[in-house]
């Protein structure tokens, strides 16, 4: 093969087909590049494993209970350990790894946390992570919890490796975007297993698809001008009553794609001067989490910190990013048990803002 | 691969000692004489500072990168990490990482007026200032540094603020509220009392930087209202929690700004447009 007809032969392999029956073979291939995760079933709910049998690979998922983002953030990982002679940087076992199913409103959690980790002073060990880490996408249909429409992330045009569309159960193949050079690579392990030969009646097939599953979304949440919305709000009651509500437990910040806090602690070996630096997720609704030293707390009230929370999703976001930092995939609604989430607290503050008393001279 | 910021440099602590009653005094160096050297920062800037197996911590710098080779930190005893660090004494090697934060915008106060107002334990991020602007007398207009206290043994930096009112080319205010021992030099008063000491500003180009106990703001930016010095050329350095100091690990966001990258200095105008600063 010539140079320029390989180089013709890449930019080829934007789209493809993959039969579904060869899915798992193809996964299988994977673990040439690392380690297989994907989505299995835990009780009536579903999260991220590792598939060494790949038989418990369940594409029934909608919704993990913790997102994809636990393997580019680690709940509990050592950042360096260290001895009386120095630091040493903890990298080494950050290993290439595959995570499969992954669903396109998680994949723009990812890119709003590669915006906080990888732009103005990167984190090395998220970039470190983020590089060596294949994310596979997978489209999917909503259920009731979901709005990922209404954040506009139903779609991926970037921030995966690879990104599956199942155009339907009686459809035989996927249609399987190339989303980065990794992607290429990993195609090229099994390219016989795919067909770079799309015809007009897959465009067909896909446009098709994409217009009844847009068509399934039930959940819709208005969150144009939340910045102004948020802002008039600052000293509504509202925040009061959901600060009377909220547990202060945290769950909310666990399961969001897009939760980046984290709290940093040193753990030491007693017998010896050896011990490590660790990190671990932390959240805004915690009650020590704005405590400094000498006892005052910036964040004393439960209100302050709901009302924090919010405030960073739905409003400061947008003014440093041009976009909320929710994608709709409805883990909060499905996590609160006391029914504090982005749908309740959005559509609250929507009536809060009609029946205001704010009087906007 | 990129720089690690989570990794600090060993520092070695070279002098130490007791600026008052449980709060000390560090100075602190590169272990390498050329690292010292080339440490670089800007007044209003902090470190992190770290003990292994106990803890880190963000502190003001104390000392002006006018005078390069050593960082100096004036700190208060007050949780677990400040307590291990008054057990350690010279030679001592620590933790550091840094510099973080904006800073004071040295270059655009150039040639106005400056009025430093402080109070307690906010001399420690000022003098940082003040000695920069010394150094660098000739590009600041007139220069006014104000400094009150409870009673003279809890000032900070005392015999070195009491020599810098010797100085023709600086107007070195100093106030206690209380002067039990009937032996202080200066004024008798709240901070906000030197105010009528304070030689006539061109307000329009003047600029106030304010550091000090939560309750002194409200009194203090009063007075520097009532010169009309614009709001956004009174700045004051604040502090939050913090981990990380790079923006990530979210303690110290306010809205959609990080008091460690956008921060800890901010401007009055700020202040009251954005809420929750203060």
């Amino acid at each position: 093969m010539t140079l320029k007809n390989f180089y013709l032969k890449c930019t080829n392999l934007k789209a493809l087909k993959l039969q579904k029956r060869y899915l798992k073979d193809y996964l299988n291939s994977l673990r040439k590049y690392g380690e297989v995760f994907g989505p299995v079933k835990k009780g009536d709910k579903f999260i991220y494993d590792r598939l060494d049998d790949l038989d418990r690979l369940d594409l029934s998922m909608l919704r993990t209970i913790v997102p994809a983002k636990k393997f580019l953030i680690p709940p509990r990982f050592n950042t360096f350990s260290f001895d009386d002679k120095g630091y040493y940087a903890e990298l080494e076992n950050i290993q290439p790894c595959v995570i499969f199913g992954v669903h396109p409103c998680e994949i723009h959690g990812i890119m709003i946390l590669d915006k906080l980790f990888t732009e103005r002073l990167p984190d090395i060990y998220y970039t470190e992570r983020r590089r060596k880490t294949a994310i596979l996408g997978l489209s999917c249909v909503p259920d009731d919890k979901c709005f990922a429409k209404s954040t506009n992330t139903h779609f991926v045009e970037a921030g995966f490796d690879l990104a599956f569309n199942d155009l339907g159960a009686n459809e035989d193949e996927y249609l399987v975007w190339v989303g980065s050079s990794l992607g290429d690579d990993l195609i090229r392990l099994r390219l016989d297993l795919f067909d770079e030969n799309i015809k007009k009646s897959d465009l067909d097939k896909y446009i098709k698809w994409r217009n009844w599953r847009d068509a399934q979304y039930k959940l819709e949440i208005d969150m144009t001008g939340m910045p102004d919305i948020m802002e008039l709000s600052y000293d509504l009651p509202i925040w009061q009553e959901l600060g009377e509500r909220c547990l202060s437990c945290g769950a909310c910040s666990m399961v969001c794609p897009t939760c980046p806090c984290y709290n940093i602690i040193d753990r030491m070996n007693p017998a010896v001067f050896q011990g490590f630096r660790e990190r671990y997720w932390d959240s805004c609704m915690f009650k020590e989490f704005a405590l400094v030293a000498g006892g005052h707390n910036f964040r004393e009230s439960r209100a302050s910190r709901v009302r924090l929370w919010y405030t960073h999703k739905l409003k400061a976001f947008i003014t440093e990013f041009g976009r909320p930092a929710c994608v709709g995939c409805g883990r909060c609604i499905d996590t609160c048990v006391v029914d504090i989430n982005v749908k309740t607290v959005a559509n609250a503050l929507r009536g809060a803002e009609k029946s205001s008393k704010i009087e906007v001279k | 691969m990129s720089e690690n910021y989570y990794l600090p440099e060993p520092m070695r602590i070279v002098r130490r000692y007791d600026l008052i009653k449980d709060v000390r005094f560090f100075q602190v160096r590169a272990l390498a004489m050329e690292r010292a050297l080339a440490m670089q920062y800007l007044p209003g800037q902090f470190m992190m500072i770290s003990i292994p197996g106990v803890g880190e911590a963000p502190f003001s710098i104390s000392s002006s990168p006018s005078r390069p080779g050593l960082l100096e930190f004036g700190i208060r005893r007050t949780g677990v990490l400040t307590n291990e660090l008054f057990k350690l004494k010279e030679n001592a090697v620590i933790g550091v990482r840094g510099p973080y934060g904006n800073g004071f915008p040295i270059a655009k106060i150039e040639k106005h007026d400056v009025v430093i107002v402080v109070g307690g334990l906010g001399a420690v991020p000022l003098r940082s200032l003040l000695l920069y602007i010394l150094d660098n007398r000739d590009r600041y207009g007139q220069v006014t540094f104000m400094y009150g206290g409870r009673k003279p043994d809890e000032m900070l930096f005392l015999r070195e603020f009491l020599e810098l009112r010797e100085r023709d080319d600086l107007n070195c205010l100093l106030a206690v509220e209380r002067d039990p021992d009937g032996k202080w030099p200066g004024e008798i008063g709240l901070v906000t009392s030197l105010f009528k000491k304070l030689k006539k500003i061109d307000a329009e180009n003047t600029y106030a930087l304010v550091c000090g106990p939560p309750v002194m703001y409200k009194f203090v930016i009063n007075e520097l209202l009532k010169l009309n010095i614009p709001k956004h050329q009174i700045l004051m350095t604040l502090e939050r929690r913090m981990k990380c100091g790079i923006g990530k690990c979210g303690h110290c966001a306010i809205g959609s700004i990080y008091t460690c990258l956008d921060g800890p200095v901010f401007s009055y105008w700020d202040v009251i447009h954005m809420k929750d600063l203060i």
